[in-house]
């Protein structure tokens, strides 16, 4: 076990250094720049001179080709400095952090409704193979995987906000209304939407599980204990059906952050998403860098989670024991 | 006197995208309580399919089974039953043993939670004391340590003692009858013996009826009082024990006794093997099935099914060889 864990915290190791490289070159060479606020006349219609910029490229460690720069990100990192915002001035971490519990809220209701809707279904269907609510509930997920999470949330907002008037079309809270009602109603429809996907996804998986288990041989074997057609659902298959599903959902957590990026900028919530949007248009770096490599945090750790319960749920697995 | 079990013209098919596969043609057998019955023939000959019909293992569709059929387990039909009595009856009347154990195993559930959810189910004892029982029936079936090994996983056993496990399963609640589908199959050899001593000793302790379904002659010599010989879906010879290997009366018992090896015999023995392969269930020709690889076969024989003739007390063989104007 101590070995397993080593070995895998190495790996991750070197996958989050791989990542916070091309994260860091993808971001080095984009068309762009973090000053060009500052080019232009805005609202004050003062120009900075190139001598001006020049400093603050300085004091921003933007200057120097890319390796130097990475070399200066890193460094910064390893004492767990995370950088400042260019737009914002405020402390990277402490801004992701802020914004986390949202985030991380839409992501774990999501998570929760996409299971607790994809099991039943997926054991429905799974056991009706090719029959009525089977071949219904497999052309609901070719839909639910097919269509894009922007255009589902916008339809939402039109029907459920516009036309209806039931649900509030975006942010997470009304102004000056603190109630738990008032988050829940704002969050159903991006939670929903950020759910579509990994839920048809489940399905699929869960259903194909089901019948493979189904045709396994101690069903026979159940059946010739005398052991009834829900007792057998429930007292032997389920259980198997249901181990895998752990590592599908470890996985699905990239879905979940990249997800979350889109539905958070469909309904204006203000999550890490949003956050990332606005840093991405404006070129803000160390915004950039830090909530890639906090995602990128998640994911690994997602995974490692994954492999570890699912050794504690399979008595097939042991981890570490050779 | 009335038999255990009576399977009268049993007659199962398969719906598959090719045609209707017809497994089983019209079977006729019987066990009698404390009996020991083999049944021998090659693979896809309907055996396994004939001892899963017995347990109520078929599923409909894609498999059928025929109207007109009959299993008699104690003068009551097994087909006419409704979805509780068979799970009354499966378990507690009748139990099975499949060939490959680590299959038929839950691979994530305990031994003792695997016997004792049977036991519970038929009997009003508690999980304790139907966990006792399991630690007895483990005791019974030789394996040793059984209080540590009800904690224990399938893979955490070897493939003997999975199949003793097995065994333990089947026997948990006393069934009348026990079916064993090719028990030791996936056993090497020298498990295979102490596997088959094993329900040798079992079936005179408890005076159970053993239905042994197997393609291999020496386990049949072994263990079985009776045996039954199918072919292609029918039962073309039955009899003793001792009347069908010394006095194999069908061609094609005659044909795989000559593909063993004996040794009894001293002087260099020829082993001979059976030419051509069995017939297509599918399309199953109108005479005798195993006329095309019939060594005596006659023209009548790919005309017309040949009756059963009946010799010395309960030998039976269906070949046209036996009627009365077939030369000798």
């Amino acid at each position: 076990m101590k070995k397993f864990v080593l070995k895998r915290f190495l790996q991750m190791a070197l996958v989050w250094i791989l990542v916070s490289m091309f994260a860091f070159a993808i971001i080095y060479f984009a068309p762009g720049d973090p000053l060009y606020m500052y080019m232009t006349p805005g609202a004050t219609g003062h120009k900075l001179t190139e001598a001006e910029l020049q400093a603050m490229r300085e004091s921003l460690g933007l200057t120097g080709n890319v390796f130097q720069q990475y070399a200066a990100w890193a460094q910064k990192m390893m004492h767990g400095n995370w950088g400042i915002s260019i737009q914002t001035k405020e402390n990277v971490l402490s801004l992701i952090l802020g914004k986390l519990p949202c985030t991380m809220g839409l992501m774990g209701a999501s998570m929760v409704l996409s299971l607790i809707i994809a099991i039943p279904l997926g054991l429905i269907a799974g056991t009706h193979k090719n029959k009525l609510s089977d071949n219904i509930i497999s052309a609901l997920t070719y839909v639910g995987v097919s269509m894009p999470a922007f255009w589902l949330g916008i339809m939402l907002v039109i029907i459920f906000s516009m036309q209806l008037q039931w649900l509030p079309s975006s942010g997470m809270r009304s102004i000056g209304v603190n109630t738990t009602w008032d988050l829940v109603k704002h969050a159903i429809m991006p939670s929903i939407v950020l759910s579509m996907n990994n839920m048809a996804v489940f399905v699929r998986y869960i259903r194909s599980n089901t019948i493979t288990q189904m045709e396994e041989e101690y069903v026979l074997t159940a059946v010739s204990k005398g052991i009834s057609k829900k007792g057998i659902m429930y007292g032997q298959v389920l259980k198997n059906c249901m181990l895998p599903v752990i590592t599908v959902v470890g996985s699905r957590f990239g879905t979940l952050v990249t997800g979350s990026f889109i539905v958070e900028s469909v309904f204006n919530w203000p999550g890490l998403g949003t956050l990332a949007m606005s840093a991405i248009n404006n070129r803000d770096y160390p915004v950039v860098m830090g909530i890639t490599m906090f995602s990128c945090t998640i994911l690994l750790l997602g995974n490692f989670l994954a492999d570890i319960l699912y050794g504690f749920a399979d008595p097939r697995i042991k981890i570490g024991k050779e | 006197m009335s038999h255990l079990l009576e399977v009268k013209d049993l007659k199962v098919s398969y719906h598959s995208y090719a045609g209707e596969v017809q497994s089983v043609r019209g079977v006729n057998f019987t066990v009698d309580t404390g009996e020991s019955v083999a049944i021998v023939g090659e693979s896809g000959c309907g055996k396994s399919v004939t001892a899963k019909t017995i347990m109520g293992l078929i599923q409909t569709p894609p498999g059928e089974i025929k109207k007109g059929s009959q299993i008699l387990f104690e003068g009551k039909n097994l087909l006419d039953m409704n979805e509780k009595e068979w799970q009354a009856y499966r378990g507690s009347d009748c139990a099975i043993v499949f060939q490959d154990a680590l299959a038929a195993l839950n691979p994530t559930l305990t031994i003792g939670r695997q016997i004792t959810e049977k036991i519970m189910i038929h009997t009003d004892m508690n999980k304790e004391d139907a966990m006792k029982e399991a630690e007895r029936l483990l005791t019974l079936v030789g394996i040793p340590n059984p209080a540590k090994r009800l904690k224990q996983y399938p893979h955490e056993f070897s493939g003997g003692m999975r199949q003793r496990a097995m065994i333990a399963i089947a026997l948990a609640c006393q069934p009348k009858l026990l079916i064993a589908d090719e028990p030791t199959t996936a056993l090497d050899v020298t498990i295979q013996a102490d596997i088959i001593d094993l329900l040798k000793d079992l079936q005179k302790e408890f005076q159970m009826a053993v239905i042994m379904i197997t393609h291999d002659l020496g386990i049949v010599a072994d263990i079985a009082t009776k045996i039954v010989v199918m072919y292609a879906g029918k039962v073309v010879e039955t009899g003793s024990n001792y009347d069908v290997f010394y006095n194999p009366r069908h061609p094609y018992t005659q044909a795989l006794l000559r593909a063993v090896p004996r040794l009894d015999v001293e002087e260099d023995q020829e082993l001979e093997s059976i030419e051509g392969t069995p017939p297509n269930m599918i399309a199953p020709p109108a005479g005798c099935a195993f006329c095309t690889r019939c060594k005596h076969c006659m023209k009548i024989c790919q005309k017309m099914e040949p009756p059963t003739y009946e010799f010395e007390d309960g030998h039976t063989a269906q070949c046209w060889l036996y009627h009365e104007y077939a030369q000798k």
